[in-house]
């Protein structure tokens, strides 16, 4: 019996990343190096976009011809039994660790570290990302070698597809027997995209070579004042807020100021003083200012509530203008039109009207319909040409009457309420006030999702009211906010409710 | 055209004897059957075959030059009927789909040829759509062999195997007078390897000889007296035929040891995976050598008793690795030990999994077991799984499944997605889907539909919930392939002769798209060997339909109101909509390179593509789950007092503008843009981009002064 025994390799891939074509480069590398392969694929219903699995094994052909007789290969990978595992996304090769074929002992482990988000990930209403570290920390345990790196940014650098980096990054990791020059040869052999292919290869050859664990970035960068009245609100609130909150308060003024004016700034830092002394009174200190740190964010995110003037703003600005251009990845000089896809409503219309006007108009049925009719249809506004971006900035500078708006109003209102009642909380119990602030999250969106978000965010508030003296408050309103955001129609917010008690 | 091209790999079937082919299994199959000098060659698409119907599509040509006419068939139960030609004529000929649910459709034609039996070789290839990877019901075609006895193969997974098995399939049929079926499993039509060719054969009777020498022998056709002397020649005549053939020619291998007191029955197509677990427990090397005997059954049945008798005569307990249920193979080797009054232990599904696939790790479990209880010498004490690795994370918590969906730009998105806004208005309502992708919208993020009943069988699938008084009508899915296929028959004539008040939403994307890009009656593409072009609303009207609208599927206004008034108006009897925009999938590989082509030239191009605003986007994903589009995803917030991810368009986006419309429909939010892009623009373009950019440059740079005055 012979002891020689086959190279096997698993690659793991979505629909479209090209896995095919990787594994018919990887057998023929294998052919040009005088191995005898086999190869075969479940595809599925797969191909349209779920996962894939190409299976490979390779056999010395010098081996096969001094016995006169061909390898046995099996056409699926084994756990315990596999040398290589290729993975073209973070998550899949975390579908290859729960499929058990990566092991310790023999398996080494190639994948971008890039994702493709899964639709329950992306469809989800807040966050609802999987962990990749958990990835991460798993490939580290349980692969005889790991290298992970982002494929598809050298990829998208190098104009060319995954699979050529990836290509690069076996070659270059040395976890299969064959020579550089052969892998290239293989692409050079293939007519398609050959320059760019190899400088992908190139690319991922040379990081699978030198490869250093990428470092998690600060989130919340530092802020400096980039005009002499920034400046001084930046000083005034270093002399009101705990200095530990400074940087997210910073972050919060920057908004709010660039939303209005600096007149704005100073309101939100009289809101955030008087939660801070709040903080202060209810032993803020000790709980590490985590009251005023979560008001510093979900204040600064409430008093900027998206109204025409502040997408009129935004839509018009010349940064905005070059983003799209990068996003769009149009070269330099090329010509790009930009159109917008607008709706706004007759409620829309009457939330910029002065608060008295809209009022007026928002309670007469008929003076109701008839702006109705006129907002009753989406409307995709040009920015690129004169007359859409001529109306959208002077929109845009109707906001500096913001204040008078019924929306501003209506918004200064809720929010000086739900600051109040944050307020009241932290006197009877600090972490169920924190948990009040962050419900801010829940208020989200444009038309029919922000008046559900809104009703949501009563619905708490007023569960609050009944929660105020039960000992687990505090887990069940993160459950209630878990909850509001976990459909839309809000089933399973009456669920939980119920399960409180509180239907 | 089909999604694949196999125009270059095609080629590799002119090679002649002695040359050594490397490729597909599917395309080596189609080498076998030129080899075995076919006439005739049919089939409907559908995985895993669907390679093998484009190959046979690709290699027309060579076809032509043998004298093979080869039909893309309208159904599988078409492409049975077509064996037809063997009844009577010398005539070889092939037939091919995915089973058991081609098996299925096949099945009437399929008894009556194997009741009336064959002339010439007629042999069924059936891509047996099981285990990892299946999108259908998991049964087994065993039982279609054994109902109307056709003989099943299922050779060993390596193409000499492969290809060998497929010529002696035809010898076999003419041997034996009856159809045989040869079983390839998912990963064995997709496996790349190699084998020693041979000559292709040209027919020395072609179809010619046969139309216009007419046979006619009443004893072959099925209708009485003839149909009960069929069932005596099958147990007289066909059966002991092809039981002395499969022996003569030792279609099944002895492999392994020569003796011992315990052995191992395998069906030939999981030989590899056999030997696999066997080398990991070292009783075999990588060439399939060891002690233990095998007996692998590249003949499934009929089973040969006397080899079986042979083989387990001197031993104590045999290992039976038979994959799916019921085991009909375990329970004929009990009843031939029984005959044969043999003590030897049959031992199958007690060890091995009664449900799911056979995979490597489920036999080393079975093996394990066997070992363990009837030959521990062979046992070992080796750890029965590998080893689990310590405190790392649970990562089936963590990895997020991956349901199949519809791809970027598919133009059936804005079907469900309107239907999605429908039943904001109007509630749920019933919805039975069909067969093709579609289907997809019963998973994520749509979740719409109730049932799926088959291929074409939408409408026949609500047939029942037809109450005049109910308040709501049913809404009821067809894919243009399954409207082909039977859907107009089964589905819309019953529905019309059956006084049906419900809708039927036909969605017609120009091909077969589930299958790969197959043309069918209704393609838009011109095709030189097919008649296409032939309207389902045409043929909807004609069957009697009067309630027809026709809509352009990325109109979603248009598609939301016309399946709202097609819910609620009080006119009676059976409501279509035809839903029609083309596959984007093979729309993309069609104008890709002649777009790519014009601007190359210097022709003025304007490429569309959407994104979302990161500054606007709120992050509720409202867009997202009414889309469900791959290119519409999720980034991190550049705000960093934001938590939840921003929804952005990645450059896979192809422009087809549903996001745009949906915001619209849905009263989403003002953050979706269109960017057109010009490629080699006109000076009247470049005119007035200059005069624009000029004056909105002066605007924002005023108004980007006046920010920084107080900037944060």
């Amino acid at each position: 019996m012979t002891t020689q025994k086959p190279i096997t390799i698993a690659v793991m891939a979505l629909g479209g990343q090209g896995g095919g074509t990787l594994a018919d480069w990887l057998i023929e590398v294998a052919e040009r190096s005088g191995y005898f392969v086999q190869g075969t694929s479940v595809q599925g219903v797969a191909q349209r976009t779920g996962a894939t699995i190409y299976y490979i094994e390779l056999f010395p052909e010098a081996a096969a011809r001094a016995a006169g007789k061909d390898p046995v290969l099996a056409l699926m990978p084994v756990p315990g039994n596999v040398d290589l595992v290729v993975a073209a996304e973070l998550m899949e090769a975390g579908r290859a660790m729960i499929r058990g074929l990566v092991t310790p002992d023999r398996t080494a482990l190639i994948a971008s570290s890039h994702r493709i988000y899964a639709i329950s990930e992306k469809s989800a209403m807040g966050d609802g990302r999987a962990d990749g570290a958990q990835i991460l920390e798993a490939a580290a345990a349980q692969a005889r070698t790991t290298l992970l790196f982002d494929m598809e940014e050298i990829a998208r650098q190098k104009g060319s597809v995954i699979s050529a980096v990836l290509f690069g990054a076996i070659a270059g990791s040395g976890a299969l027997p064959f020579a550089r020059r052969v892998y290239e040869d293989v692409i050079n052999a293939d007519s398609r995209a050959r320059e760019s292919n190899l400088a992908a290869f190139a690319a991922g050859y040379e990081n699978a070579q030198a490869v250093s664990p990428a470092t998690p970035q600060d989130a919340t960068p530092a802020v400096e004042a980039a005009s002499h009245a920034g400046r001084a609100l930046l000083e005034k609130a270093a002399k009101l807020l705990p200095p530990e909150v400074l940087g997210i308060a910073a972050h919060g003024l920057r908004k709010v100021v660039d939303y209005q004016d600096i007149a704005y700034g100073e309101d939100y830092l009289s809101r955030l003083g008087g939660i801070a002394a709040t903080d202060r009174q209810f032993g803020g200190a000790r709980k590490g200012w985590e009251l005023t740190r979560e008001a510093a964010r979900h204040l600064a995110l409430w008093m900027t509530f998206e109204d025409v003037f502040r997408v009129a703003d935004l839509k018009t600005r010349g940064a905005r203008f070059d983003r799209v251009r990068e996003e769009v990845r149009a070269a330099p000089g090329q010509i790009v039109g930009v159109s917008e896809f607008m709706h706004p409503r007759v409620e829309e219309f009457c939330d910029a009207l002065p608060a008295g006007l809209g009022r007026f108009v928002l309670h007469r049925a008929g003076l109701r319909a008839i702006f109705g009719r006129l907002f009753g249809r989406g409307r995709r506004v040009t920015t690129t040409s004169l007359g859409g971006f001529l109306t959208l900035f002077i929109v845009a500078r109707l906001g500096r009457f913001r204040r008078r708006s019924l929306r501003f109003q209506n918004e200064a209102a809720a929010i000086d309420a739900w600051l109040s009642t944050a307020a009241e909380a932290a006197a009877k119990n600090y972490d169920l006030a924190v948990e009040l602030v962050a419900c801010q999250r829940l208020v989200k969106g444009y038309g029919d999702t922000h008046a559900r978000g809104m009703r949501n965010f009563e619905t708490l508030m007023t569960a609050y009211r009944r929660l105020i003296e039960d000992r687990d408050a505090v887990a069940k309103m993160k459950r209630l906010r878990q909850a509001a955001l976990s459909d839309e129609e809000g089933a399973a917010l009456k669920r939980e409710l119920g399960v409180i008690g509180l239907a | 055209m089909a999604e694949r091209s196999f125009a270059k790999e095609v080629q590799q079937l002119r090679i002649g004897a002695g040359a050594e082919f490397r490729g597909e299994g599917i395309l080596a199959v189609t080498k076998a059957l030129l080899q075995a000098g076919v006439s005739y060659v049919g089939g409907y698409q559908g995985s895993p075959i669907s390679h093998l119907m484009d190959v046979l599509a690709d290699a027309r040509e060579i076809m032509e030059e043998l004298g093979i006419h080869f039909e893309s068939s309208a159904s599988e139960a078409a492409a049975g009927a077509m064996l037809a030609a063997s009844v009577n004529y010398p005539l070889r000929g092939a037939v091919t789909w995915k089973s058991t649910v081609g098996t299925n459709v096949a099945s009437d034609a399929l008894a009556n040829v194997a009741s009336g039996g064959v002339k010439g070789g007629a042999v069924i290839i059936v891509g047996e759509d099981y285990g990892e990877g299946s999108s259908i019901m998991q049964e087994r075609t065993h039982a279609f062999a054994m109902k109307s006895q056709m003989w099943l193969l299922d050779p060993r997974p390596n193409l000499t195997s492969i290809v060998n098995m497929v010529e002696k399939a035809f010898e076999l049929s003419e041997a034996s007078n009856t159809p045989v079926m040869l079983e390839l499993r998912v990963r064995a039509c997709h496996v790349y390897g190699r084998f020693t060719a041979k000559d292709n054969v040209r027919p020395a009777f072609g179809l010619k000889d046969a139309m216009e020498n007419p046979v006619r022998d009443v004893n072959r056709i099925v209708l009485p007296p003839a149909n009960y002397l069929h069932e005596h020649e099958k147990i007289d005549q066909r059966w002991p035929a092809a039981v002395d053939f499969i022996k003569k020619h030792q279609l099944n291998e002895f492999l392994g040891g020569a003796t011992g007191d315990v052995g191992i029955i395998v069906q030939g197509g999981l030989y590899n995976t056999l030997i696999r677990a066997l080398e990991m427990r070292g009783h075999a090397d990588s060439f399939g050598e060891g002690k233990i005997p095998i007996y692998v059954l590249n003949v499934t049945y009929p089973l040969i008793d006397g080899e079986v008798v042979g083989f387990c005569a001197d031993k104590k307990a045999v290992l039976l690795v038979e994959e799916g249920q019921p085991e009909f193979i375990e329970h004929e080797l009990n009843t031939i030990l029984r005959r044969a009054d043999l003590p030897t232990r049959i031992v199958g599904k007690e060890v091995l999994p009664r449900a799911g696939e056979y995979t490597g790790q489920a036999m080393i479990d079975g093996f394990d077991k066997f070992a363990q209880k009837y030959a521990p010498h062979l046992a070992g004490d080796r750890p029965q799984r590998a080893p689990a690795v310590a405190n790392t994370p649970d990562l089936s918590k963590v990895v997020p499944p991956r349901p199949a969906g519809l791809c970027t730009g598919c133009p059936e998105r804005p079907v469900f997605t309107a239907m999605r806004l429908v039943e904001k208005e109007l509630g749920k309502h019933h919805v039975s889907c069909d067969i093709g992708c579609h289907l997809f919208s019963i998973l994520p993020p749509f979740n719409i539909g109730n049932t799926t009943m088959g291929y074409g069988l939408g409408w026949s699938g609500a047939s029942a919930l037809n109450d005049p008084t109910a308040k709501k009508r049913t809404i009821s899915m067809m894919g243009d392939g399954g409207f082909w296929h039977n859907g107009l028959t089964s589905g819309v004539g019953n529905a019309v002769f059956n006084k049906t008040d419900n809708l039927l939403v036909v969605v017609d994307n120009n091909y077969s798209a589930a299958t790969g890009g197959q043309d069918i009656l209704s393609s838009r593409a011109a095709n030189k060997s097919r008649s296409t072009n032939h309207p389902i609303a045409r043929a909807i009207r004609n069957i009697g339909v009067d309630w027809l609208k026709v809509v352009r599927t990325y109109d979603l206004q248009t598609m939301r109101d016309t399946l709202k008034q097609a819910l609620t108006t009080g006119e009676k009897g059976p409501k279509v909509i035809v839903a029609e925009s083309e596959c984007m999938l093979n729309k993309q590989r069609r104008v890709k390179p002649q777009i790519a082509k014009r601007i190359k030239s210097g022709a003025r191009v304007v490429k569309e593509r959407f994104g979302v605003d990161a500054d606007t986007c709120t992050g509720d994903h409202s867009c997202i789950r009414l889309s469900g589009c791959p290119s519409l995803t999720i980034r991190d917030n550049p705000d960093p007092l934001r938590r939840d991810p921003v929804a952005a368009v990645n450059n896979d986006c192809v422009g087809c503008g549903h996001c745009g419309e949906t915001a619209h429909a849905a009263v989403l939010c003002p953050s979706f843009y269109r960017a057109d892009i010009v490629f080699n623009p006109t000076w009247w373009d470049r005119v007035r981009a200059k005069v624009r950019g000029g004056i909105i440059g002066w605007l924002q740079r005023q108004a980007d002064a006046r920010r920084a005055r107080y900037a944060v």
